[in-house]
């Protein structure tokens, strides 16, 4: 094993392994390889297969099984680089036991290094999931063998996968595996934190260097694998970095906690980030996301359209075609669940219930009002159901939030409440939301009469349907673009109108045109308010190039220059012959930093026009394709009356 | 016990169609077909009337052979009992989707209103359905639910 290890080392050093080690060693390269032998057809066995002959362990349970050592990405990044494996291309026996020791070495404290390798050092730890004391090295590289027939490793998934075969493997693998490493004690949380790094990652572009050794391996693996190469450079849309997360990161597996509808149990980390999707679709938390923006959100995920009408069918519990907050995070936990590999349960699992996903995630203070909002629209998803037993246990828990009155003990008496519905049953939960349906009551109602009159409405917008041969293109997307963009507004820039100025505006300004007298710009700086957009063809509007100036110097103003329009035109007018040659000077430096906030505002417009081009496509296409199939059936049914005409007419003479 | 469901889009087609005793389906299938015929004869009656106030369960529909079929919704049903019936429904709906239900009225001769609240859980489990964004109209049906909620029926009508 050593000579082994020395020999293939190459330019590394030998390397030196105790007893335990190298049993160890073996043990975790050959589970890695198993697990690489053990999947499908498609990528991980091909890349183990890239250096014919050598036996190498796939990079996808030897990524999961690094990571499972809660080291920062860097240290990985480093060992992964020190031990030869980027070099090489692959995980062969020398690069995994020269990394598993860097590994040891890292965890020890030691600096990553070649040298560090050389002195006696503990064992690697792998946190992976802990049930009972036993830390099982080769279970998470053995799910990671079994999960590598499924595409998409993400945290969760190999979590809630070791959570299945745990059972089912803790007697198999607690002889072979002796007690190597030290059973994590730590809760839940911090089982996460593994999870919360990788998601961390996910959204950090430290992502990109991840995938970029990993992926090299595995370039048949998945489908979507050279779309997680592009996606770095696709603007960062939500879809598309989550289906980075989908193909590209092969995240720690660890941290479940005990649950046994683990896979269904959303963590913090996620429960983050589906509120920022929500939030990049609808920015009201508390209200919904319509049917159609959904469709469109949830086709990225390329699922097939089946399977998201079931994921559908799941979440929206109260069937009124849109989605609240935690009704989106119950169909994006199951869709990254489903990517994943999961199948999709029978019913919706309880821990991503509604009320549960409520009740599980008390907003902190800051996002109180995201969870009174969720209580506002929680009674309501509630109303077809028991309301009798809300009523009644109503009164129960109205003690609880009587005395109090103010916002701060609101909340905590919300998350009593929510304690409180944690350790009962889910049922009772609904008391507590409709008992905090009094003091959010505002909504309630009008949401409440949503799905009674869902049935009477519901025929028309069959009718709708019917008639309306054409889906209704969704509605425009919401000028949320702006908050990023937000010096340019895009409707305006290329509003018809302005096409002259547009053009004159794009471009940096050429010339420096005689600065606006500073009377003006301290009226204009006095008064800001926030970004606004319309700069460009409101200020250039006016023709006058002192305007076109103060606009690029002073973008948060300019709502207000139009209100000052008709005095600063007047003053204007006064201004530029008498102070041309004056602030000349002034305006110098103020092109300069225009110029540079203009063009990165230049590129935001453009990401977001091609941001809107792109989905303007997807729903033509769609559209393409459903106006297709309508014209199938039409001609289908043509054939069939002219048939059918042919039959009937008389038979005439032959 | 409802031996066969069927959900017919506007344009007669099928969207949805299940029946209990499946080595008859063809039979059934014909039976729904036929039945049409009689659902658009009521639709283009009652069209003439109130068509905000249409009534959208159309009752038993008309007699053939061994299966009593009723002709009209409002008027008092001809109990005709003949052995083995199987009884058609129909209900459309505002935007001309019908619901077709064959009934096997042998154990127990189903009321009325047993049928017309079927119907309600029928039609509530297709807007369900409808609501769905990732639902075109016009596609067959393969909601789970919808099916849970049919078999629901088939069986405990039973």
């Amino acid at each position: 094993m050593e000579a082994a290890a020395g020999g293939g080392c190459g330019s590394g050093p030998p390397l030196l392994l105790s007893e335990g080690e190298q049993q160890c060693y073996s043990e975790l390269f050959a589970r890695c390889v198993g697990a690489a032998g053990g999947g499908p057809g498609s990528g991980p066995p091909e890349a183990a297969r890239t250096v014919p002959g050598t036996v190498t362990a796939a990079a996808g349970p030897v990524a999961d099984l690094f990571r499972a050592s809660q080291l920062p990405a860097e240290t990985l990044h480093q060992i992964t680089e020190l031990c030869g494996a980027k070099r090489v291309g692959y995980f062969g026996p020398t690069q995994f036991y020269i990394a598993l020791k860097l590994i040891a070495a890292a965890q020890s404290g030691l600096p990553v290094r070649i040298e560090s390798i050389k002195c006696e050092l503990p064992l690697p730890r792998f946190m992976m999931s802990k049930t009972d004391a036993e830390i099982r090295f080769g279970n998470p590289a053995e799910l990671h063998g079994t999960k590598v027939q499924i595409p998409y490793l993400i945290t969760e998934k190999n979590t809630f996968k070791r959570m299945d075969d745990e059972d089912k493997q803790q007697e198999t693998q607690s002889p072979t595996m002796s007690p190597l490493a030290s059973p994590p004690s730590s809760p839940p949380h911090y089982q996460r934190v593994p999870l919360s790094h990788g998601y961390s990652k996910l959204r950090s572009s430290t992502e990109q260097m991840h995938p970029a050794p990993y992926e090299a391996r595995q370039p048949l693996v998945q489908p979507e694998g050279p779309s997680s190469g592009a996606p770095g450079a696709k603007p960062p849309r939500h879809k598309a970095s989550l289906i980075r997360s989908f193909s590209v990161e092969r995240e720690p597996h660890d941290n479940s906690s005990n649950y046994p509808d683990e896979p269904w149990r959303i963590t913090e980390e996620q429960r983050e980030y589906y509120v920022n999707q929500f939030r990049s679709l609808q920015p009201d938390p508390s209200s919904f996301i319509s049917g159609s923006v959904a469709k469109n959100f949830f086709t990225k995920s390329k699922l097939s359209i089946p399977e998201l009408s079931y994921i559908w069918e799941l979440s929206d519990a109260d069937c009124d075609g849109a989605l609240t907050l935690p009704e989106f995070c119950a169909a994006f936990h199951l869709i990254v669940a489903r990517k994943n590999g999961y199948p999709l349960p029978e019913g919706l699992p309880p821990t991503l219930q509604p009320e549960y996903l409520q009740a599980a995630f008390p907003k902190p203070k800051r996002e109180c009002t995201l969870f009174d909002s969720y209580s506002e629209s929680m009674p309501a998803n509630q109303q077809p159901r028991d309301l009798n037993r809300m009523e009644l246990s109503i009164k129960d828990t109205a003690d609880f939030p009587v005395p109090t009155q103010d916002v701060t003990s609101d909340d905590k008496q919300e998350q009593n409440k929510t304690r409180l519905a944690l350790k009962s049953t889910a049922d009772e939960a609904l008391p507590k939301d409709m008992s905090e349906d009094p003091a959010t009551s505002k909504d309630s109602n009008s949401l409440k009469a949503r799905p009674r009159s869902r049935s009477y409405s519901s025929t028309s917008i069959e009718e709708a349907m019917k008639r309306g041969e054409d889906p209704p293109t969704p509605p425009p997307r919401p000028q949320k673009t702006h908050s990023r963009a937000s010096s340019l507004d895009l409707n305006k820039v290329f509003q018809p109108s302005v096409p002259a100025t547009k053009s004159g505006l794009l471009p940096p300004p050429p010339a420096l045109p005689p600065r606006p007298c500073p009377s003006q710009s301290e009226q204009v700086s006095e008064a800001e308010i926030h970004p606004q957009l319309n700069r460009a063809p409101s200020q250039v509007a006016e023709s006058s190039p002192t305007k076109k100036d103060i606009p690029h110097s002073q973008p948060p103003s300019k709502p207000i220059r139009r209100k000052f329009r008709p005095e600063n035109s007047a003053t204007e007018s006064q201004e530029p012959p008498s102070t041309v040659g004056g602030p000349v000077s002034a305006a110098s430096g103020k092109p300069h930093a225009a110029v540079q906030k203009q063009s990165s505002k230049q590129k935001k417009a453009i990401q977001t026009a091609i941001r809107k081009n792109k989905e303007a496509n997807a729903v033509l296409a769609r559209l393409n394709s459903e106006l297709q199939q309508q014209l199938k059936e039409v001609h289908q049914e043509r054939i069939a009356l002219e048939n059918q005409l042919e039959q009937l007419r008389p038979v005439t003479v032959l | 016990m409802a031996v066969c469901v069927a959900v017919i889009a506007k344009e007669n087609y099928p969207l949805y169609i299940r029946s209990i005793p499946t080595e008859n389906e063809l039979k059934f299938h014909y039976m729904v077909h036929t039945s049409l015929d009689v659902v658009d004869e009521k639709i283009s009656a009652m069209g003439k009337a109130l068509v905000d106030q249409r009534e959208l369960y159309l009752g038993l529909l008309y007699p053939t052979e061994d299966y009593k079929v009723y002709p009209s919704h409002q008027s008092p049903c001809v109990e005709s009992t003949f052995p083995n019936q199987l009884c058609r429904y129909g209900y459309v709906t505002n935007s001309k989707v019908k619901f077709v239900m064959v009934v096997d009225s042998s154990n127990t001769a189903l009321r009325d209103n047993e049928i017309r609240s079927m119907f309600r859980k029928l039609h509530n489990s297709y807007t369900d359905v409808m609501c769905n964004p990732f639902y075109n109209p016009g596609d067959r049906i393969h909601s789970r639910a919808f099916d849970s909620m049919v078999t629901s029926m088939m069986i405990q009508v039973c």
